[in-house]
C-alpha cells in the first residue's frame, strides 16, 4: 500500500506545527488544544497506513476521553502560571538544556539513519487481513487467544491504578468529616 | 498521476446528496421544534410566514447573515472564533459511515448507499463524535466568562461520564451479531428472531430480530447516553440557561451562534440514525411494499432502494421527533443528578447487559 505523499505531508506537518504549539504556548490550555490536534494528525498518518483500528482508538481513546480529562482538570485548576519561564532561566541552565537537546536530535538522526530495514510482516500482509474479516477481527482475535496473559496483566493494572485513585481521593475527603462527628 | 473514475464521481455524488440532506436539517428542525413546543404547551408558535410558518426559518437564516458580527473585547479571538468550526465539522464527518439504504448492482458494479465502508465502523463514530466536546471547551474556555466556562466544565465532565455508558452498551449489539460493521449489523436485523432465551421461536412468526428487541437494556443505556452526548434536554446543562444563562454560547451572537446550532441539530440527526442503525432495523421494514407494485428488473432494484431509504428516513424523523417530545416534557436534571445516574446507574447497567449478553451468546440464546 503506497502512501499518498500530498496527505502525508499534510498531516506530518500538522503534527510538527501542532507539538511546535504545545511546548510554545504560554496557556496550558491552549497547549492541550495543541496536543489534540498532534493527536489527530498521528490518526491521519495511520489511517493512511491502512491501520483503521489503530487510527480510531487514537482518537477515540487520546483526543476524544484523556485529553477531555487533561482539559477539565486545567480548567478546574486554573493553572495558567506557567511553571517555567525561559527568559527568567539560568544562562548554565539555559547552556545545558541546549546542549542536551542537540544530543538527543543527533541521536534521533543516528537511529534512524542506522535502523534496519523494516521488520517482516510474515503472515499479516493487507491482504491477509482483509481475508481474515478486517483489523479489528484479526486483532482481537490474537489480543483473545496468544496474547491473553499481556492483556490480563495490564487490566489489572489498570484495576491497581484505579483502586488506588479512589483510595487516595476517598482518604483526603472523609477524614476531617469523620473527624468532626468524633 | 490522478484520474477521476467512476467510482470517484458517484462518492461526489453521494457526498454532494448527504450534505444537502444535512445542511437542511437544521432548519427544518428548527421549524419543528418551534412548531412542537407550542403544540405541547397549548400555544401556536411562529405561523406568519409561509405555510404553517414553515419559511420562518429562512427569514432567520438570513437574519443571522447579516446582523453585525460583534467580537467582545475580553475575548481569545483566535479560539474564540475556531470554536463553533469544530462543534461543527465533527458532526457533519459521523455521517459518513452510516447505511441508509443497502446496495445496487448496476452493469456488474456494486454502488453502496454509504459514503465510506470502513472495517472499524461503530469505532469510528465514536471516535469522531467524542471530539464534538472540543467545540464546547473551547467555546467556554475562550469567552474568558465565568459562566461560559462553568458551561464547558459541564460539558467535557458530562462527556466523559457518559461516553462510558455509551460505547459499552453498543458492545452488546457488537457481541449479537459479531461485527463492527454497520452494514453487517443493518443485515442481522433482517433476520427474524429464532431464540426466546432457552426456546426456539416457531418458524412462522415474523419478529424481526430489531437491536431493540435483543438488546433492550443496551438500548435504554444508549438512548439516554445519546441524549447526554447531543447536549439535548434533560441533559442541557452546559447551556442551563436558568442556571448559568447560556452557557458556552453566552458569548455568541449572529452566525456564529447559529453555527453551535447547527452542531446541535446534526448531532440530533446522527444521533437518530445511530438509533435507527443500530436498534431498529436501519433501512429494514418496507420491503413487503415490493410485492404490490409490478415492476421488473433494474426498475425494481431502485424501487427497493428508495424504499429502503424512505423506511430509513422515517425511523430518523420519528426518532428527530422524539428528541423534541422529550425536551419539551422532562424537566432539567440537577448535575449532580446527572453525575449520579452517569455512574451509578448506566455503567453498572451497561456492564450488567455485556455479562448477559456474554452467556446469552455463549449459551446460543441469541
Amino acid at each position: 500500500m503506497e502512501i499518498s505523499p500530498i496527505f502525508f505531508y499534510l498531516f506530518a506537518g500538522v503534527a510538527l506545527a501542532a507539538s511546535a504549539m504545545v511546548i510554545l504556548k504560554r496557556n496550558p490550555v491552549a497547549s492541550a488544544f495543541s496536543l489534540v490536534m498532534v493527536f489527530f494528525a498521528f490518526a491521519g498518518i495511520y489511517a493512511l497506513l491502512d491501520a483503521h483500528l489503530i487510527a480510531a482508538i487514537q482518537i477515540l481513546v487520546y483526543a476524544g476521553a484523556i485529553m477531555v480529562l487533561f482539559l477539565f482538570v486545567i480548567m478546574l485548576l486554573s493553572a495558567d502560571v506557567p511553571s517555567f519561564d525561559l527568559r527568567r532561566a539560568h544562562p548554565v541552565a539555559r547552556a545545558v538544556g541546549g546542549v542536551l537537546s542537540l544530543v538527543l536530535f543527533g541521536f534521533f538522526v543516528w537511529a534512524f539513519k542506522n535502523s534496519p530495514s523494516p521488520a517482516p510482516l510474515g503472515n499479516f500482509t493487507a491482504e491477509n487481513i482483509e481475508a481474515a474479516g478486517g483489523n479489528s477481527r484479526v486483532l482481537s482475535e490474537l489480543m483473545f487467544s496468544e496474547y491473553i496473559l499481556p492483556f490480563e496483566l495490564t487490566s489489572v493494572l489498570l484495576l491497581a491504578a484505579i483502586i488506588g485513585a479512589v483510595a487516595i481521593a476517598k482518604r483526603k475527603q472523609s477524614l476531617p468529616t469523620e473527624g468532626r462527628r468524633k | 498521476m490522478f484520474e477521476p473514475n467512476l467510482y470517484f464521481w458517484l462518492t461526489i455524488a453521494k457526498f454532494a446528496v448527504i450534505m444537502t440532506i444535512i445542511l437542511s436539517v437544521a432548519p427544518v428542525m428548527a421549524w419543528v421544534e418551534r412548531r412542537g413546543s407550542a403544540l405541547l404547551q397549548n400555544r401556536l408558535g411562529p405561523n406568519r410566514i409561509g405555510p404553517f410558518g414553515l419559511f420562518q426559518s429562512i427569514c432567520d437564516a438570513i437574519k443571522f447573515m447579516f446582523k453585525e458580527d460583534p467580537v467582545p473585547g475580553h475575548v481569545s479571538k483566535f479560539y474564540y472564533s475556531l470554536a463553533p468550526v469544530v462543534s461543527l465539522v465533527p458532526a457533519f464527518m459521523t455521517f459518513a459511515v452510516i447505511p441508509f439504504a443497502s446496495s445496487i448492482e448496476i452493469d456488474g458494479r456494486i454502488f453502496s448507499f454509504q459514503l465510506a465502508n470502513l472495517n472499524v465502523g461503530i469505532l469510528y463514530i465514536f471516535s469522531i463524535a467524542s471530539l464534538g466536546v472540543y467545540g464546547i471547551i473551547m467555546a467556554g474556555w475562550s469567552s474568558n466568562n465565568k459562566y461560559a466556562l462553568l458551561g464547558g466544565l459541564r460539558s467535557s465532565s458530562q462527556m466523559i461520564s457518559y461516553e462510558l455508558s455509551l460505547g459499552l452498551s453498543v458492545i452488546g449489539i457488537v457481541m449479537a451479531f459479531s461485527s463492527v460493521h454497520l452494514n453487517d449489523i443493518v443485515a442481522g436485523q433482517g433476520e427474524a428472531i429464532r431464540q426466546l432465551g432457552p426456546w426456539a421461536l416457531p418458524e412462522w412468526l415474523p419478529i424481526p430480530k430489531w437491536g431493540v428487541l435483543i438488546q433492550p437494556i443496551g438500548f435504554i443505556v444508549f438512548l439516554t447516553a445519546i441524549f447526554a452526548e447531543t447536549n439535548r434536554l434533560p441533559f442541557d446543562l452546559p447551556e442551563g440557561e436558568s442556571e448559568i444563562i447560556a452557557g458556552y454560547h453566552l458569548e455568541y451572537g449572529s452566525m456564529k451562534f447559529s453555527l453551535f446550532m447547527m452542531a446541535e441539530y446534526t448531532n440530533m440527526f446522527v444521533a437518530s440514525s445511530l438509533i435507527t442503525t443500530l436498534y431498529f432495523g436501519g433501512w429494514h421494514g418496507l420491503h413487503w411494499v415490493l410485492n404490490l407494485v409490478p415492476v421488473e428488473g433494474l426498475a425494481r432494484e431502485w424501487t427497493r432502494i428508495v424504499l429502503e431509504m424512505a423506511a430509513f428516513f422515517l425511523k430518523v424523523g420519528f426518532f428527530m421527533w422524539f428528541f423534541v417530545w422529550v425536551r419539551w416534557t422532562l424537566p432539567r436534571f440537577r448535575y449532580d443528578q446527572v453525575m449520579d445516574l452517569g455512574w451509578k446507574v448506566m455503567l453498572p447497567l451497561s456492564l450488567g447487559n455485556i455479562f448477559i449478553t456474554a452467556l446469552a451468546v455463549y449459551y446460543g440464546w441469541m
